[in-house]
């Protein structure tokens, strides 16, 4: 890896400061690292975010989840607080990578990021998030902005992200075999005025489904419904139609599985 | 920058560039080299160590950010007279062939039998080891030899002080 100069603030306007020139804030580094390491990021200035206390919080705060943006995934998959509240979000979180990818990976890191494959951007759609940062908050349909975009700017910092708790939701990926990222993720939840349907790894960057979210609320038939969109992904991994296929597919067996 | 952690159970002091791995550190400065690089691309988990208890992969680890942390390689499972009861059920079980994967499985394994007791199924231990590769058992063995092992590590901790 090409040298850097490591920062380890203890406080959100330290980390702030720090953040001069190419600078890169540094989460749970699982994208970050292996990225610094192949050279496809070069990084002057890396300001770790691990030593900043209460950023790992989790608690319900009226109709909303709050998960502070230094949340380790397996720390949301275990969390009796999210399992009571969004149990779909904890078992989004108990799919994400492997084992050791969830033991360091963290929310902030994941949606600051954005991978148009990542599971987490499809829960904040559909769950009507707002994602709180030191310059104010984003609401979710305005914070992600395609592939690896977000409305963050430079030397902003995630901080937490306020889920809306819905009356039921489910996520169902249909994972790459060896990466586990999703070649379609669907995210359904139900909310008392309707659902919302959020799809991540289909498309080029996560996207709600309207098409689904009017089949839902009028009760319709699920059947032969394929994700279209200009939007669609194709790679060597899989092609448009079938992404969009197989957003169905995993539609059918979220919906299927809404309590 | 200097560094304090604990290593397989003693305080340890590290000074190294901010851009030092773990996995590196361990092999290139330490002579630990029981901690494996399959992939270096954070795949594989042939570098997989104990980090305050869960398994990581060392090889994704920034060494000048584990201040304070409890790391444990495979050299600090056991020791060559004392196995840990994880190598006893991959040796018994013939777990392994080539063996370059087998530091990071047996870490796995340990941290499986952590989370999930000394009983868990073969689904959880196979949905666990989505981040170790072995490109020669077929893992048929490397699951047997997790069940048995977990099943031990319990039945030590009932049976001994």
């Amino acid at each position: 890896m090409q040298p850097f100069t490591l920062i380890r603030p203890s406080s959100l306007s330290e980390a702030s400061s720090a953040f001069q020139g190419d600078a890169a804030y540094l989460a749970g580094g699982h994208t970050l690292i292996p990225a610094m390491k192949s050279r496809l990021r070069t990084v002057v200035t890396l300001v770790d975010l691990s030593g900043i206390a209460a950023l790992s919080d989790i608690a319900v705060d009226g109709d909303r989840l709050v998960v502070g943006a230094m949340a380790r995934h397996a720390r949301v998959a275990a969390s009796p607080v999210v399992r009571e509240a969004i149990a779909g979000l904890a078992s989004l979180a108990g799919g994400i990578g492997d084992p050791q990818v969830r033991n360091r990976g963290t929310l902030g890191g994941s949606i600051a990021n954005n991978d148009p494959a990542a599971d987490y951007p499809a829960a904040l759609l559909a769950l009507d998030a707002v994602v709180d940062t030191t310059h104010g908050s984003h609401a979710a349909e305005d914070y992600f902005q395609g592939m690896f975009a977000t409305s963050l700017a430079d030397a902003e910092i995630v901080t937490a992200v306020r889920f809306r708790i819905p009356q039921a939701s489910v996520y169902a990926k249909h994972p790459h075999p060896a990466s586990r990222y999703a070649l379609a993720g669907v995210y359904v939840a139900r909310f008392a005025e309707g659902h919302r349907v959020a799809v991540t790894g289909a498309t080029t960057g996560v996207v709600r489904w309207a098409q689904a979210e009017a089949a839902l609320n009028a009760g319709a038939s699920l059947e032969g419904l394929s994700l279209v969109s200009d939007e669609l992904a194709s790679d060597i991994h899989a092609g448009a139609e079938f992404r969009g296929h197989l957003a169905g597919v995993m539609l059918r067996k979220a919906a299927g599985g809404l309590a | 920058m200097k560094t304090e952690f604990h290593l397989n159970g003693s305080a340890h002091s590290a000074d190294m560039a901010p851009e030092t791995l773990l996995a590196d550190y361990l092999r290139d400065t330490l002579g630990l080299t029981g901690t494996h690089i399959g992939c270096d691309t954070s795949q594989c988990g042939a570098c997989n160590v104990l980090v305050d208890g869960e398994s990581a992969k060392a090889c994704t680890l920034l060494v000048a950010t584990l201040d304070g942390a409890q790391v444990t390689t495979i050299e600090g499972l056991g020791a060559e007279a004392h196995l840990h009861p994880m190598q006893v059920a991959f040796r018994t079980a013939h777990a392994l062939q080539c063996g370059f994967c087998t530091p990071g499985m047996v870490i796995a394994g340990v941290a499986i039998a952590q989370r999930h007791g000394g009983t868990p199924s073969e689904g959880v231990i196979r949905h666990e080891l989505e981040g170790n590769l072995c490109r020669c058992t077929g893992y048929q063995n490397i699951v047997e030899a997790i069940r048995a092992g977990a099943r031990e590590m319990y039945a030590d901790a009932g049976t001994t002080e």
